[in-house]
Parts: C-alpha cells; structure tokens; sequence
C-alpha cells in the first residue's frame, strides 16, 4: 500500500503537470481538491482515464470521483479495492 | 465615429529563443529545447500562475508574451480592463492536435487526455490570458497564412474607435513542429509608435 501511495503521488505530478509541488510535499491525507493540492474539473478528468489505463477501473459514473479521489489515501484503498491490473 | 491616430504603446517577442520587451532583451538561454526554455523564461520572468505547467504550448507563448505587456496595466487592479485580443497564426493548435491524434489513433490503447483535448483550439490561448487578467472583452484568434499586418491594423482600429475597447492586445502566435514564435503589440491611444501598417510589419520583421 505504502508503495502505490508513492506511485500515485509521482503520477499525479507528472501526469497533471503539478511542476511546483514535491513527493514529499502530499500528505496521504491531504485533500487533492479545493483547499489541498487545487486541482481542478480537468485534472479529475485526467484521474478517471488514469484508473482505467494504469489499473483497470473504469468510472461510469463522473461523480463516483469525487469520494474516490478525496485524498492520496482514499485512492489508494479504492485501487487496491477494485484493481484489474 | 470618432477616428483617432493610435499609438503602439508597447510590444514583445518570444522567438530564437530569447525574450524581447520593445528593444530590451528580458531573458536568453541557448542551450535549452522550446519546452525548457519556454519553462526557464516563465521562472526569470516571476510570473507566479502553477495553471501555466498545465497549458499547451501555444497557450504557454501567447501566455508569457501577454503577461509581461499587461502585468504593470492589470496586477494592481481588480476592475475589469477593456482591453481587447486580437491574435493570429498560420497553424491553429496543430501541435495540439497531433498529440490528441497520438491518443486515439490506437482503438486497442484508446485513451485520449482530457487535458491534451481542451486546447485543441488555438482561442484557448485568449481564455487563459483572459481569467489571468481579468478580461471580459471582445477577442478573436485568426488564421493566416502569414503575419497579416494590415487585416490586425484594420481590427484594431475598428475596436478602439467605435469604443469596442480601450486598447487591443495584437499579434502573432505560432507553434509547429520544431518552430516557434511570439510577437505580441499593445495598440492604445497613448504610446511613441505610430500604430501603421508599416510600423507594425518593421516591429515583426526585427524582433
């Protein structure tokens, strides 16, 4: 788990461009919207097509996102969760 | 209509990889690719806005040139400026779209960007500068085969005279392949530069 938390963070920053912020700047807690990381309706687009190409879960419903990409650490129990690869 | 000689107030280049404010060089660096340099530039420029990691390149060079002719106009206040954006290219958001095209072209790895698709418009350029500094005004982007002086000299006196702006941020964005370049110019009614089609293409040709 603690290895795919790291993951995640690295493909967060590379894959929405986030070049002012460190690995070891997230928290695992910390919110990736509004107050935390300021992410914006593009980046969770960005999120979704990341589940489905990196671990094989596809979203049919845009809103599910919300919950699961509340913080590093709810992602990552949902990927270990629901994972196909 | 109430016809005014306008003025060029101020202009900017982003090309050869240098930055140019009127004949001033703000930032060099040689040794580096577009992505880097664009990158380098925006740091030496203390341009704070994280969005622009985000943006296409074209949207990055449209950007940068605009923010340096309207930081000092626009940062110290929070009123909506009236001045108006008039660019142009030759290659639309070609660059873009290819690497959109990259992500679909495979029906067995289809999966396109959300974040590559939404500048898959050369305007979007104009949204960015647009929120960053607080615009609600008339703006177009057109395609050209290449820089049409007098087609923006024409607009840009049209805007201003019949009071469709205060001034009107103009010129030439462009990004293909391994080519780039940034020539933006601020037609007002106050400036040193008389705004003709002539003064317009002597700024583009020296920059």
């Amino acid at each position: 788990m603690s290895d795919l938390k790291q993951e995640l963070k690295e493909k967060i920053i590379t894959q929405l461009n986030l070049e002012d912020i460190a690995i070891d700047e997230i928290a695992d807690n910390d919110p990736l919207f509004g107050d935390g990381l300021g992410l914006d309706s593009i980046d969770a687009l960005e999120l979704i097509v990341m589940l489905d190409k990196d671990y094989g879960i596809k979203l049919t419903d845009p809103k599910e996102g919300k919950k699961i990409f509340e913080s590093i650490e709810v992602m990552a129990n949902y990927i270990t969760t629901h994972r196909t690869k | 209509m109430k016809v005014q000689q306008l003025k060029i107030k101020a202009y900017c280049s982003i090309f050869n990889n240098k930055v140019m404010l009127n004949d001033q060089l703000l930032f060099e660096n040689q040794e580096t690719d577009f992505s880097s340099f664009i990158k380098l530039a925006y740091k030496n420029m203390d341009t704070n806005y994280p969005k622009f990691f985000k943006m296409d390149d074209l949207s990055k060079l449209g950007f940068l040139a605009a923010d340096i002719l309207l930081k000092p106009l626009t940062t110290d206040s929070e009123r909506a400026n009236n001045i108006a954006l008039a660019f142009s290219n030759s290659a639309s958001s070609l660059e873009t779209d290819r690497k959109h095209q990259d992500s679909i072209v495979d029906k067995e790895n289809y999966f396109p960007s959300p974040a590559i698709f939404v500048y898959t418009l050369p305007n979007i350029c104009l949204g960015e500068i647009s929120i960053r500094h607080k615009l609600y005004s008339e703006n177009s982007f057109f395609i050209f085969n290449h820089f049409n002086a007098g087609y923006l000299y024409d607009y840009a006196t049209c805007l201003i005279n019949t009071g469709k702006a205060d001034e009107v941020l103009c010129g030439w964005i462009n990004r293909d392949t391994d080519d780039y370049e940034a020539f933006l110019y601020l037609v007002s009614t106050e400036g040193s530069i008389t705004h003709n089609k002539e003064e317009i293409i002597k700024l583009y040709t020296t920059k």
